[in-house]
């Protein structure tokens, strides 16, 4: 189709970028920090512009995989094998479009080191892209797992005070899914005798594998989504990371789990997914009421967002668990806009840790008196988060409820009740953060927001009414992909059932 | 013409919107610097944030005193915005009437597609502006008041240096209200459902430096929430049961769907009845019936035109048009008709009640907004969707009426609200006494005013209904007409007769500007205008067949029934509301000791009501309290002690143990756990490669 690699490009250009920083920017002082932030600016802008070559080139009325590139590698059934449906394509545009705001968030907050801040991220990129495009499970695996490595740098040198204990948290609970998933990654390459994905799509795994397998990918996608009860690392990684470190843990890297769940849990084990669904829910409803009970007594703004995250995250898992048509709609579309809106939360977040450096809730209110511009994008994330209508966080709520309450009454039941305590929560920050009277000294000098901080945040308000009025950019590009999982889903399992008739 | 009519008012609050952000951005400069030393210039910045505000129209009992007057001058523009929020309302306005004429009577339904929304298998969703009678008339209602209470908002919010966002958010709301009233589906109305929750937040929350007013807008918009809950899952059960929200399609599919069940906790439920329960309790969140009804009474913390607009004549009767436009469900469903009738006939005796004893001027008439709509929602329970809808009309021209008089009455007395403090009044205001009293008349249904020719209709057709609450709410609703009318008289003589109780602020009094009065004599109009002549579109059989034709169901047998009330019964409600007015004449005027000694002889029972039956008391000790013990508990115990406990805390304790004196702690670690990962990646290649994959 292409004459030249695009996909491989989009996910290598930020690790090339990478290069040339540690090639121009040596040494400490403040003009090789100027090089690396422009430089590590105008790589993810390009990467982006890339990308968006992809969205004009894509098929979206196909469910097939595209743009794909496959060149032997390893040894037999090892290939170097990339590329993208309509499950991956909104990820990686999702993923290039949050880099370039996370290198403006960073432009002032990083001061030390930031050659290699802006190294670690343009590698954290194109591993976060390539877990996207892979189709071979070793460069998955690769790539999954090897983005793990900037997270942690940029946790453990850039973070807050305790980033050791929360660096040294993620590490433990990841490093226990990912060696299950890599005990069943050898167990499905001794069942196939490959580790093509698309391979193994259509590769039947027997009954008791499938168990297996399920469980140990679930282990490690459970971890990253977070859901409840492996979602405690998540708060702790959020409050230690800086600012742009956290919005792409919360707006890229808890992706991965959902992905996860829609590349290889629904296609390949369909018979174990369709098993554990009921459990899946009941961790999902527990998330969400759980943790937005939790949420209501936070006295710290990231761990708000951070466990508001988990509850929205539970949708998601609902929503795919369910597998309907809308149920894994609504679950990809609530990604992405959880990507966008947490994502913006966290820069809202860092704004006035910038000026303040606190994240302290009590240490704030009455910042509208001196920050209109501030409240009035707060406002509109907020109101994402709650899930208004009329913003993108509605759209993935409502559809993630609306395909399950078909399959699952109570699990619905349960679930919505999420909408009144997210509003507690999301509101009461916003009540205690904005509102009130300017009366604390230390807030009296606050400004309202920079061009630079402006340059983050209105492109992100905008796309979050676009998508909430008009979400049928990010629905259609995913539509075929999604459908096909359902269909195969439902063949599978009505197989089954047929089957299991037949015996009786 | 009706993408005019809906987006005009869009328009509107885009523009103030943009003037407000402009001048505040001008009056806060940008910059990420903080000053962290200039503590002599931080604190007359605090001075001055204290009495930023100008309005404050606290309760005396509640809240005390805060009348300061403003330090800060109005942003540039203020006027602009002003002009062009309430202009483009009016032309709305004027397009809304000439579309009920032509819909009511031309019969020029439309359906208008404006974009696709969600798009995702079988769920199609579109914005689509739909317009036939029930809609027309909605929208009528809407852009009348809306424009009148901008044009009055002109004159009541002139010393408030945030004017521009406080049109913005008229107008905003406004839009929302037009667009849940024009849905053609169920998720464009909640979309506009929840559009006007957030105006209603961001209104009730405008005087944000008032801690007051931030709860009373998170409590307005927690507890819609709560109704919203059963509204969202009433959509996903239309939704799983007919496959559409379309409301064509789902009122063509509905009556095939009599005898299904839904299984619910193991509970066989009768389809129909579960989905219209749950969409009911939406309308409950959204019009304040009882059970939900305690944000309505705290919302009066916002302005007054906002009490007015919002809490009296649009956003909480789209509760009752929810019910009034789904009528072809409901009518599907007795039991859920039950359920309707008994909210609302509870609701109507139960806010008349605390409506007798409070003070403040604002949730007196607040108290009897939600009486009022329990009165529309006993309509809507025995199938007269039109009567309900009559009651809706009229009640917006003489509650808004009531509203911004009692605006009037605090703009003269300078921000005071509670009646113990006024009297004598009429001499000072005859112009907003006499408003006042047209609006009391037409609330109490004295004879040829509105509310005289909708209330009685809506307790005839109580009488007349085959509901199990049927009598039910025909006793509630007659009693609480002698409520209404003793409540309503009580605060017209205490504020306007009698001995003035604070001599400073009677004085002073005066009457408002031409701004406040034109709207309120255009609102006294409509409050006897509204009544007669559309009693024959509205109640009588065949104007109804005429005027509603197909967007609402009426139950067949309803109209005709109401017809045939006995003779002696029927002027019973004017009789109770006699009553009330006398025994308000002989408390308050001729024997004022009287009140007093009652209360003092029942203290029980005076506190019980003033208290508005100790609801929020209750809410508080039972859901928000252990909503927050449970919230610590898990957060503390169950994330902190529990799985950390067991997780990674006490794993990491038993690896600390094993590492400490292998690895420096602060350095090593992260490389060590990369190199780890590393190893560990190269042995599964290597595996891969010479164990396995060379086989």
């Amino acid at each position: 189709m292409t004459t030249w690699p695009i996909l491989s490009v989009v996910t290598f250009l930020p690790a090339f970028g990478a290069i040339l920083i540690y090639l121009m920017a040596r040494g400490g002082d403040e003009t090789a920090s100027k090089t690396a932030r422009w430089t590590a600016f105008w790589v993810t802008v390009v990467t982006f512009a890339a990308s968006l070559i992809l969205v004009a080139r894509f098929d979206p009325a196909s469910s097939d995989f595209q743009f794909v590139e496959k060149t032997s590698w390893l040894a037999t059934g090892i290939n170097y094998h990339m590329g993208i449906d309509g499950i991956s394509l909104p990820l990686i545009i999702l993923t290039t479009a949050i880099m370039p705001f996370c290198i403006i968030a960073s432009w002032k907050a990083i001061t030390s080191r930031v050659s290699e801040y802006m190294m670690a991220f343009l590698i954290l990129e194109t591993l976060m892209v390539g877990t996207f495009s892979a189709l071979d499970l070793v460069l998955f695996y690769l790539f999954f797992e090897g983005g793990l490595i900037p997270m942690f740098l940029i946790i453990g040198v850039w973070g807050g005070p305790r980033r050791v204990y929360a660096s040294f948290k993620f590490f433990l609970y990841t490093l226990l899914g990912s060696v299950l998933m890599l005990l069943a990654i050898m167990a499905l390459y001794w069942n196939a005798g490959t580790t093509d994905i698309p391979t193994l799509m259509h590769t039947a795994v027997p009954r008791g594998l499938q168990t297996w397998a399920w469980l140990a990918f679930f282990a490690s996608f459970a971890v990253k989504m977070p859901m409840w009860p492996v979602h405690t690392w998540l708060p702790d990684a959020h409050v230690e990371a800086p600012t742009a470190g956290s919005v792409i843990l919360a707006a890229i890297l808890l992706k991965m789990g959902g992905y996860g769940f829609l590349r290889f849990s629904l296609p390949m084990f369909p018979l174990a997914s369709h098993d554990f669904a009921p459990f899946v829910f009941t961790l999902s409803v527990i998330a969400i009421i759980y943790t937005s009970l939790v949420a209501l007594m936070q006295e710290d703004m990231k761990k708000l967002i951070a466990y508001s995250s988990v509850a929205h995250m539970g949708f998601v898992t609902m929503g795919i668990f369910a597998v309907t048509t809308q149920g894994v709609a609504g679950g990809m579309f609530q990604m992405i806009s959880h990507g966008i809106v947490s994502g913006a939360l966290f820069l809202c977040v860092g704004i006035v840790y910038d000026r303040m450096h606190t994240r302290e809730i009590a240490a704030y209110g009455g910042l509208v008196n001196r920050m209109p511009l501030y409240a009035l994008v707060f406002m509109v994330f907020t109101m994402a988060n709650v899930g208004l209508p009329g913003t993108s966080g509605f759209i993935g709520e409502f559809m993630t409820l609306l395909g399950t309450f078909k399959v699952s009454l109570p699990t619905v039941f349960f679930a919505t009740t999420g909408v009144i305590l997210s509003a507690g929560y999301a509101l009461w920050l916003y009540r205690k953060i904005v509102f009130g009277a300017l009366v604390k000294p230390a807030l009296m000098s606050m400004k309202d927001l920079t061009y630079r901080e402006c340059l983050t945040l209105f492109p992100l308000v905008a796309l979050t009414i676009l998508f909430g009025v008009y979400p049928k950019p990010v629905l259609d590009m995913s539509a075929a992909s999604v459908q096909q999982i359902v269909n195969n889903y439902n063949t599978a399992v009505t197989a089954v059932k047929a089957a299991s008739l037949v015996v009786q | 013409m009706i993408q005019a009519i809906v987006f005009l008012p869009l328009l509107g609050a885009i523009l103030a919107g943009i003037i407000s952000l402009a001048g505040a951005h001008a009056r806060n400069p940008s910059g990420d610097t903080v000053d962290h030393h200039d503590d002599a210039h931080g604190d007359a910045h605090a001075a001055v944030a204290h009495d930023d505000h100008g309005h404050d129209d606290h309760a005396h009992d509640d809240h005390g005193h805060d009348d300061h007057h403003v330090s800060e001058p109005a942003a540039a523009g203020s006027r602009l915005a002003e002009l062009i929020t309430t202009g483009l309302l009016f032309v709305s306005a004027a397009l809304s009437w000439f579309t009920l004429v032509d819909v009511g009577f031309m019969h020029h339904d439309a359906r208008v597609v404006l974009l696709p929304w969600i798009n995702s298998g079988d769920l199609q969703v579109s914005w689509t502006l739909r317009v036939d009678t029930l809609t027309a008339v909605m929208l009528v209602v809407v852009n009348t008041v809306s424009s009148l209470v901008h044009l009055y908002s002109i004159g009541y919010m002139d010393e408030d240096p945030y004017r521009p966002r406080f049109f913005g958010y008229l107008s905003l709301f406004t839009f929302a209200m037009l667009m849940l009233v024009t849905a053609d589906n169920l998720v464009q109305l909640f979309f506009g459902w929840e559009g006007v929750g957030l105006a209603s937040y961001l209104l009730i929350g405008f005087w944000y430096q008032k801690p007051s007013a931030n709860a009373a807008a998170i409590k307005a918009f927690v507890v819609n929430r709560v109704g919203d809950f059963g509204f969202a899952l009433g959509i996903f059960a239309v939704f799983a049961l007919i496959g559409s929200t379309d409301f064509e399609t789902i009122f063509h599919a509905a009556p095939g769907l009599t005898g299904k069940t839904i299984d619910f906790f193991g509970w066989q439920a009768d389809a129909m009845t579960l989905t219209c329960c749950l969409l009911f309790m939406g309308a409950m969140g959204k019009s304040a019936q009882f059970l939900l009804h305690t944000w309505l009474p705290d919302a009066m913390e916002g302005p007054t035109p906002v009490s007015a607009l919002i809490h009296a004549a649009t956003m909480v009767t789209a509760g009752v048009f929810m019910v009034a436009r789904l009528s072809p469900l409901f009518e599907l469903s007795p039991t859920a008709q039950a359920v309707v009738m008994f909210f609302g006939a509870t609701t109507a005796f139960f806010a008349a009640t605390v409506g007798l004893v409070q003070n403040d001027i604002k949730r007196i008439v607040a108290y009897s907004t939600c009486s009022q709509l329990g009165y529309m929602f006993v309509a809507m329970g025995a199938g007269a969707y039109s009567v309900g809808m009559f009651h809706l009309f009229t009640h917006a021209f003489f509650k808004a009426l009531l509203f911004l008089g009692s605006g009037s009455v605090i703009y003269a007395m300078h921000h005071e609200q509670d009646i113990r403090n006024m009297g004598g009044l009429w001499r000072k205001i005859p112009y907003t006494f006499a408003v006042m009293c047209v609006g009391t008349l037409a609330l109490t249904g004295f004879p040829l005013f509105a509310g005289y020719f909708s209330k009685d209709a809506i307790i005839e057709s109580a009488y007349a209904a085959h509901n199990p609450f049927a009598v039910y709410a025909y006793l509630l609703t007659v009693a609480a007409a002698g409520l209404t009318s003793f409540y309503s008289w009580r605060l017209i003589f205490k504020t306007f007769f009698g001995e003035p109780h604070d001599q400073e602020h009677y004085e002073a009094a005066h009457e408002s500007p031409m701004w406040m009065l034109v709207p309120i004599g255009v609102l006294a109009a409509g409050s006897i205008l509204s009544g007669f002549p559309f009693k024959e579109l509205f109640v009588s059989p065949h104007g109804v067949e005429e005027f509603f034709r197909e967007s609402v169901k009426m139950n067949p047998h309803i109209l005709e029934g109401m017809e045939e009330i006995p003779g002696w019964l029927a002027p019973l409600p004017t009789v109770m509301m006699v009553l009330g007015l006398f025994v308000s004449y002989m408390f308050y005027i001729r024997r004022p000791y009287l009140p007093v000694e009652l209360a003092k002889q029942q203290p029980m029972l005076y506190q019980f009501l003033l208290n508005k039956w100790y609801f929020d008391e209750l809410y508080d000790l039972i859901f928000v309290r252990p909503a927050k013990w449970i919230g610590y508990q898990l957060w503390k115990k169950g994330d902190g002690f529990v799985i950390d406990g067991l997780g990674p805390d006490g794993v990491s304790a038993r690896v600390l143990d094993v590492t400490r004196n292998v690895v420096k702690l602060q350095t090593g670690y992260l490389y060590h756990y990369a190199f780890a990962m590393l190893i560990g990646a190269a042995g599964l290649i290597t595996w891969f490669m010479f164990g396995l994959g060379g086989q």
